[in-house]
């Protein structure tokens, strides 16, 4: 009697720590140094696991299975793990490349990609078993090989990607199952360094590093080709150092207008959505990293490189204003907004914390320990394009 | 008799202009631990905090041994035009961008 309900005992504790609720208000913070990832819940505002094991997490970002479940995380090591943010566990992890930058999930939620700088190119895997099911190296000039950037889903099963060293965007479609065909666009500009796809999954626009502007990909149009956009911003200034590069994944587009970050210049581009026609340019603190927008689209918040990574600015995108400047502290590297958007988490590398902000008050309203935290990711980008 | 003294003279003073550019004194400890935490991630960042790489080339020991210490101190100071690499001159004195470039070769800190 006494045997079986330890027996019974054990067995429920193995299965105790899965917790029996939903996901949609869950997230996954990145520990970059300890090779951790952090679960949260944004409603308790607290921590429920945290899973170790991840290898190198110096530069990584996530997806969320379609189901809101499992958070596939893309490390600079090749690793990709698939965790289970319900039980807390690390589901399965394979080491796919050398270095790697990024990834995406399809629109049918059934495969994984990952973007590699080495070797360049997109391996594709199952999002069910990490399998691996396409390998499409970024060779151009008959035999070099691109590292690879700016990796998002489109509709129509297809992924879009950027080949840094060889200046052009390419197409995978895997429409017809599991063997893809790829639509190589060439020339776009030098070295296009990240890139988004406006939330209706219509326009890819990949950042360029080597000159001043944007390649525009009108993912209705294709045959019409990539065309330059907000070309010249910089000229007649001086060209600043970028201390790092910034990042144009996440949603940079508001209240009808994109808001990018320029390269070089210490400032926020405003372009209006649909003919991309510079409308503005917003003075800001330093060299803009990422440029976030509320889910509502009324606020973009800005982070930026050292030496200014202790300060964010918020900008009211009704008035084209920066309402607000905080600090954080030093190593301000990510922003994150719950799903509706009432409040951003905000992760301070050198403080060893997230902080979490009332978007309304624009108060800091609570602050969670992590290690050496950088990327957050909600669940809510579960179903949405691009994310 | 004379000439021949004034020219060791000039030698000696020439010997000392020409004194290796490592031949630098150490940054203050607090400095230091500041230095050691920009290598490991803002150099990072590119480089990887494990130095193997990723927009930027690798960092290790062996792949900085074919290069003088002259070129990579002036990689850190100048960056290079036309690629990611920016000119930290700014962030950086000469003799700190020298320290680091020593600590990268002995892989402190991995």
């Amino acid at each position: 009697m006494v045997l079986s309900l330890m027996l019974m005992a054990a067995q429920s504790s193995a299965v105790a720590d899965c917790q029996v609720r939903g996901t949609g208000d869950l997230g996954i913070v990145i520990e970059r140094a300890s090779g951790s990832v952090q679960v949260v819940d944004t409603t308790a505002q607290r921590s429920l696991f945290r899973i170790e094991g991840l290898g190198d997490l110096s530069h990584a970002s996530a997806v969320f299975s379609r189901d809101g479940r499992y958070a596939y995380v893309f490390g600079r090591d090749g690793g990709l793990s698939k965790l289970d943010v319900l039980c807390g566990e690390l589901v399965k992890r394979v080491v796919q490349a050398g270095n790697s930058i990024g990834g995406a999930i399809s629109q049918d939620g059934t495969l994984i990609a990952v973007s590699n700088y080495e070797p360049g190119g997109v391996r594709v895997f199952s999002a069910d078993t990490l399998e691996p099911i396409a390998d499409l190296p970024a060779i151009y000039d008959d035999d070099r090989r691109s590292k690879v950037v700016g990796l998002v889903d489109a509709p129509d099963q297809r992924f879009v990607y950027s080949l840094y060293d060889a200046g052009e965007i390419r197409i995978a479609s895997f429409a017809n199952g599991k063997t893809p065909s790829v639509q190589v666009f060439p020339a776009v500009g030098r070295q296009p360094y990240d890139a988004l796809i406006t939330p209706d999954g219509k326009y890819y626009i990949a950042g360029l590093f080597g000159e001043d502007g944007l390649a525009l990909l009108n993912l209705w149009e294709p045959e019409a080709g990539v065309q330059r956009i907000v070309s010249d911003y910089g000229r007649g200034n001086k060209k600043l150092p970028v201390y790092k590069m910034p990042h144009l994944e996440g949603w940079a587009v508001a209240n009808e207008h994109a808001y990018l970050p320029a390269v070089g210049q210490h400032q926020i581009l405003v372009a209006h959505a649909g003919d991309w026609i510079l409308v503005d340019r917003i003075d800001v603190h330093g060299q803009p990293v990422f440029a976030v927008a509320r889910p509502d689209g009324r606020q973009v918040w800005v982070n930026f490189a050292i030496p200014d990574n202790d300060t964010v600015q918020v900008i009211d995108t009704k008035s084209r204003r920066i309402i607000k400047t905080l600090k954080p502290g030093k190593g301000t590297l990510h922003m994150e907004f719950t799903p509706r958007g009432e409040q951003v988490w905000v992760s301070v590398r050198d403080a060893d914390e997230v902080q979490i902000y009332d978007t309304r008050t624009l108060e800091r309203v609570a602050t969670l320990p992590a290690e050496k935290p950088s990327g957050i990711f909600f669940t809510a980008r579960a179903n949405k394009i691009g994310l | 008799m004379r000439s021949k003294r004034l020219r060791l003279r000039h030698l000696l003073c020439a010997g000392l202009l020409l004194a290796p550019v490592t031949g630098h004194s150490d940054p203050p400890a607090a400095r230091q631990a500041e230095l050691m935490h920009l290598l490991k991630h803002d150099c990072g960042s590119c480089h990887g905090m494990t130095r193997k790489g990723g927009l930027g080339p690798a960092l290790l020991p062996e792949t900085l041994a074919m290069k003088t210490d002259e070129q990579l101190v002036l990689t850190v100071l100048d960056g290079r035009p036309g690629t990611p690499m920016p000119p930290w001159r700014g962030l950086l004195s000469a003799a700190e961008a020298a320290w680091l470039i020593d600590a990268l070769r002995a892989g402190d800190g991995l």
